[in-house]
């Protein structure tokens, strides 16, 4: 169990789908603490729940039932513009297939964001080139998503979640497209930038070689339940 | 997001399916080119009508005609509430009082007299009309074999042509030539001269008027297809017409000189009727009601302006109707390729989505797309409207010239024409993007991120 205040507390959250008069549950009454600074794996098997659990977390969806609390703010009562405002200023978000932009180069693709959130043009440039050089890919700006490897573009995403300097990073599968050295940069890059900048990282996975050799915390789910929630050493 | 980053993004997303979009921005610029022919004929229409019926002299002129004169008193119309007071003559001092009203830019006297012409041997009678130099640019002479009179003074003359055809054939090889007047001069018997005991007669009767007949020389400078006499002022049917000053100086024996020479007063001759030009058609009411008060009898077309102003208004509406149906087509087209758009760019959504995105920022998006589509195809469509507008012209110019008449201007688009149809054009396209953009905004993120 986690010793750390929680930064992250989901209680009791549910997700459901319905599929005509079938109800799915996709997370049942979950209930979760992530502290501040944490690095935790979301394990499971595919349809597990951890991607929807992941989702309702970063405040891309919202629970049938139950609270998510972070910096005590409710996401499940959030209006969505404060949703969407919560998602561009706290969190940032890597997924298994990069979702870069494909008509955009990788500059561009980075300072999305910034232009969301509406940061002054002659700011951008530095903080974009500052979360290129973080993930070694300076030199590549100009290029296009097609002109990348797939651990280039993993990277390039990874850079595009941390330009706006949110306190939360969610991975879903960042490994999943890549091979094993790849994906095992990408993994110690986000080890390292958790180090560095101090952020709470809670990363899907199936692969538990990798969560255990990376997080810090694994939370086991099977058929939407959490069936174990362990601190590693 | 800011109005710039959500420019650059819209046009970025329009550049990436330039085929669909092009085609979708030329559905919507045709039919902003349809409403702007459409309309830019009705106000050519409009404008050429307006122009040769103010240029005419019709409207921007007061006919003045004096109550009393030989044709009787004029008996006032039931509903004329005007004061009455008895009608001076209409002559010289008149004319002078009634070019000291405001907004009056000229006075003329209709001279006008039935007489003979010898040309080659060969006399004929006919009417002689004298035209005031600002008849020059009244249209009717557009198109006229020959030239306007060289001055208001000039011993010149212009033939209408059926009468030229009786004088020459063709009417063209009289340009040039020289055609004699005769006509009864109106001499004023007023001065006693001893040695002529006539004179002292006429003297001791207490004066009177001579008729005398003259000849005149005058250069045949210009044949004239239409009637530039024709309507009211004009009376019509002249065929020999003179500079009005010259006609002046003949003192051509008018009907109104024998009321003048009843009246004790020979040596002020009155006119039938006299014109007044005013600065526009609008201060027609005012110097109208201002003669009327002077004890004249006035008559002007203002009213049928007003008609015609209407029948133009009701045209351009119809007009404008047939224009926007091509535009509400267009608009479909808009819906279709943003909805298309929305299903391609579905992942795309979801990751704006994810990355912060609100609802209001995709809704905005998709509707400067839209607008952008309106504004390029307003741009384009009013440029092509134009152009149908200058083909129409010069198709009907080639047909009027092979008709042997002047070519005129059918379509015009003025500014506001081409500023509304832009406007218009970004409306209905941002209308047409309403239901897209209201679709794309509502998308669930995790579904759309989803989308393969």
């Amino acid at each position: 169990m986690p010793t750390a205040p929680a930064f992250i507390q989901a209680e009791s959250v549910s997700r459901e789908y319905r599929l005509g008069e079938t109800i799915i549950h996709a997370v049942h009454e979950v209930s979760l603490n992530v502290a501040k600074g944490e690095f935790l794996a979301l394990l499971g098997s595919s349809g597990s729940g951890k991607s929807t659990l992941l989702s309702m977390l970063a405040g891309l969806d919202r629970p049938t039932s139950g609270a998510i609390r972070v910096q005590e703010r409710n996401l499940a009562e959030l209006e969505a513009d404060e949703l969407a405002r919560y998602r561009r200023e706290t969190v940032g978000m890597v997924f298994q297939t990069f979702n870069l932009l494909p008509r955009m180069t990788l500059e561009e693709n980075v300072e999305l964001p910034l232009r969301l959130a509406e940061v002054d043009r002659g700011e951008r440039d530095a903080r974009v080139g500052e979360a290129l050089e973080r993930v070694r890919l300076g030199a590549r700006r100009k290029h296009r998503p097609s002109e990348l490897s797939g651990g280039e573009q993993q990277r390039g995403a990874l850079a595009r979640a941390l330009v706006n300097r949110p306190t939360i990073l969610f991975a879903d599968e960042p490994t999943g497209n890549l091979d094993s050295v790849n994906g095992e940069q990408i993994l110690l890059l986000l080890r390292e930038i958790q180090d560095s900048l101090g952020m709470t990282v809670i990363m899907v996975t199936h692969e538990r070689p990798l969560a255990e050799r990376f997080a810090n915390r694994i939370a086991m789910l099977a058929d939407g339940r959490l069936v174990s929630d362990g601190v590693r050493a | 997001m800011k109005k710039r980053d959500l420019s650059e993004l819209a046009l970025r997303n329009l550049r990436e399916a330039v085929l669909r979009n092009s085609l979708t921005t030329l559905g919507v610029a045709v039919g902003v080119a349809s409403l702007v022919a459409m309309l830019s004929l009705g106000v050519g229409l409009q404008t050429l009508a307006s122009q040769r019926l103010t240029r005419s002299g019709l409207f921007d002129a007061v006919f003045v005609m004096s109550q009393n004169n030989f044709r009787g008193q004029r008996r006032p119309a039931a509903t004329d509430t005007t004061p009455k007071k008895p009608s001076p003559p209409l002559d010289e001092d008149a004319r002078a009082q009634l070019a000291k009203l405001s907004n009056v830019t000229e006075v003329y006297p209709q001279i006008r007299f039935v007489t003979d012409v010898k040309y080659a041997g060969k006399s004929e009678t006919t009417s002689v009309l004298g035209l005031a130099d600002s008849a020059r640019s009244s249209g009717a002479f557009e198109g006229m074999t020959g030239t306007y009179f060289s001055s208001p003074t000039a011993n010149e003359t212009i033939l209408q042509v059926e009468f030229a055809k009786e004088l020459a054939d063709p009417p063209a090889t009289l340009i040039g030539k020289d055609l004699t007047l005769r006509y009864a001069e109106r001499a004023v018997l007023s001065k006693v001269d001893p040695s002529d005991p006539e004179s002292v007669l006429d003297a001791a009767m207490g004066g009177g008027v001579s008729i005398v007949p003259r000849e005149k020389t005058l250069r045949i400078v210009g044949v004239i297809e239409s009637d530039p006499s024709a309507g009211i002022g004009g009376f019509g049917g002249a065929r020999v017409y003179l500079p009005l000053k010259m006609a002046e100086q003949l003192h051509v024996a008018q009907p109104d000189d024998l009321q003048a020479f009843l009246n004790g007063n020979p040596a002020k001759p009155a006119y039938t009727a006299m014109t007044v030009r005013v600065h526009s058609p609008k201060d027609v009411p005012q110097v109208e009601a201002a003669i009327k008060l002077m004890g004249f009898a006035t008559f002007s077309l203002l009213d049928a302006t007003k008609s015609l102003r209407l029948v133009f208004t009701v045209f351009d509406l119809f007009l404008g109707l047939f224009g926007s149906l091509a535009l509400t087509v267009a608009s479909l087209g808009i819906i279709n390729t943003l909805v298309m758009a929305i299903l391609e760019r579905r992942r795309e959504i979801g990751i704006l989505k994810a990355l912060g995105a609100t609802d209001r920022d995709v809704r905005s998006l998709f509707f400067a797309e839209a607008g952008a589509m309106g504004f390029f195809g307003g741009i384009f469509g009013v440029t092509l409207g134009w152009l149908i507008g200058v083909a129409l012209t010069w198709g009907t110019g080639i047909y009027l010239h092979r008709q042997n008449l002047p070519g005129v201007k059918i379509s015009y688009v003025p500014w506001w024409l081409a500023l509304g149809a832009v406007i218009f054009s970004i409306a209905v396209s941002l209308a047409a993007g309403l239901y897209p953009a209201g679709r794309a905004a509502r998308l669930n993120p995790v579904e759309a991120l989803r989308y393969e």
